[in-house]
């Protein structure tokens, strides 16, 4: 592959704003240029689940938003103005007819590589790998996937999945090649595609299983997130089940990073985090993973921990975050950076709170309060 | 009732419409003509849901699925009969009723 791109440069001064999908609908968080003050609005789409809602980067105004109620189907809504106005998708993410199966909701949205405008990619529950060529307004099914042979051997049935069902998630594109992909599932594993969807194979060598009769698998595994390092796209660290993960290419045989992690707290937890800037530096947000898995802050004690050298060791950020009784969990979509000088790292939580460091980490701060469960932050153009 | 366009006939079935779904309306009932393949072939609840469509895009996905199946939290009735069976028909005077079941939390 060739050689890494340079870190990004920072991002100009200007406000930041995030997008917080939530269970009852959207709202966006908006800072002054200190990232001091912040101004809440919403909601948009009240009363629908949005799973996901991602800013396009690449035109700094159009926006995509996955919804769905408990009564109704799913579907995406678009925007071209910055969530000014927004279009209902004239055919939403849907499997093949014949095919059997069903699109549950659209959990992932990814904006395409830069030389492919009004490119999108979606994941779904149950794991399905859609694309659209229009910002959103179609979807296909990438049946390089979707119809893939093995993919029900990769996947296990639409029914075996996790409590909130099986989800396509991290969908991955080098930025140096459209058509060189990764994509995660929970469950199946990482899988890469060099040829634009046409073809997948397991990535999960290194990775353990140990849910699984054979702890060792070629696949079958399950990450909750996985990114590229900032700025380089030939190294990718993944938050799974069991542990934290870094892959650093052509290599395919992952390092366990996570076994540095204090054992009071684990390494288990759902998001993780990359310094755009710094491809040594990420953010993960443990949570209490033993016995029947309670999916809270360990302890009641809430927590990010930052690396600065790739994952050899890490450190512990709190300040400013509860001391006790914070019994959070983040999902795996809930925490961003907003690529500013220095990183702005943001989460929200299940119980509506978002939670902001404009410092790296170093102290953090409640940004907004009382939103309903939150499944994802994303940044978009401020 | 009857009606004919210069290109075929049509018939127009009530549809009564619940709260989640007015965002494509604007209305709790509206009148979808359905195409009248032949004089003694009624109306189907699919047959209604695709002329639906047709008048509010997006609307048939949000109750039925990609594989023809309606979905698991809607009900619907033709007249006072549940059915979840698209080739049902609709008999003359008879109104569809989308029901969105409520559900948790």
């Amino acid at each position: 592959m060739a050689r890494s791109p340079a870190a990004a440069r920072p991002a100009p001064a200007r406000s930041t704003r995030l997008l917080l999908a939530t269970r009852k609908g959207l709202w966006t968080l908006t800072s002054d240029l200190a990232r001091n003050g912040w101004r809440l609005a919403g909601p948009q789409f009240l009363g629908h689940i949005v799973h996901h809602a991602v800013a396009d980067p690449r035109d700094r105004r159009t926006l995509l938003a996955a919804a769905r109620t408990g009564h109704l189907g799913p579907t995406v809504f678009r925007s071209r103005d910055n969530g000014r106005t927004w279009k209902e998708a004239v055919r939403p993410p849907a499997f093949a007819q014949g095919s059997g199966r069903i699109v549950d909701h659209t959990f992932w949205l990814a904006p395409g590589h830069a030389d492919e405008p009004d490119v999108f990619y979606a994941g779904t529950s149950p794991q399905g790998l859609f694309r659209s060529g229009d910002a959103g307004a179609t979807w296909e099914g990438v049946e390089g996937f979707n119809a893939h042979p093995q993919r029900k051997a990769w996947c296990g049935g639409d029914q075996d999945g996790t409590p909130d069902g099986a989800k396509l998630h991290s969908i991955l594109i080098d930025p140096r090649d459209p058509r060189h992909l990764y994509i995660g599932m929970s469950g199946g594993g990482v899988f890469e595609s060099v040829d634009g969807g046409g073809d997948w194979r397991p990535l999960n060598r290194g990775v353990r299983a140990d849910f699984l009769p054979d702890p060792a698998p070629e696949y079958g595994h399950d990450p909750h997130c996985v990114r590229f390092a900032g700025g380089n796209p030939d190294r990718l660290y993944q938050q799974n089940h069991c542990g934290i993960y870094r892959l650093d290419r052509p290599g395919d045989t992952w390092q366990e990073i996570g076994a540095t992690m204090p054992k009071s707290v684990g390494s288990v937890g759902f998001p993780l985090a990359v310094d755009p800037r710094d491809p040594e530096s990420l953010w993960v947000l443990p949570m209490d993973g033993t016995s029947v898995w309670p999916r809270t802050s360990p302890g009641g004690r809430p927590a990010v921990y930052r690396s600065r050298d790739g994952g050899k060791s890490w450190k512990r950020q709190d300040q400013g975050l509860p001391r006790s009784q914070g019994w959070w969990t983040v999902k795996r979509q809930a925490m961003t950076t907003d690529g500013r000088d220095p990183t702005g790292i943001y989460f929200g939580t299940t119980s509506g709170e978002v939670w902001g460091s404009r410092d790296e980490g170093r102290s953090f701060r409640c940004l907004a309060r009382h939103l309903p469960h939150i499944y994802a932050v994303e940044v978009a153009a401020g | 009732m009857t009606a004919r366009s210069s290109h075929e006939a049509a018939t127009v079935v009530r549809v009564r419409v619940p709260s989640p779904l007015r965002s494509y309306t604007g209305a709790a009932e509206v009148g979808i003509a359905v195409p009248v393949l032949a004089p003694e072939l009624p109306p189907t609840v699919g047959g209604v849901l695709a002329s639906i469509d047709g008048a509010y895009p997006g609307l048939r996905f949000r109750i039925v699925d990609e594989q023809g199946d309606v979905r698991r939290h809607i009900k619907l009735f033709v007249g006072n009969a549940l059915t979840r069976d698209l080739a049902t028909p609709i008999p003359a005077g008879e109104v569809l009723m989308i029901v969105a079941a409520l559900s948790g939390g």
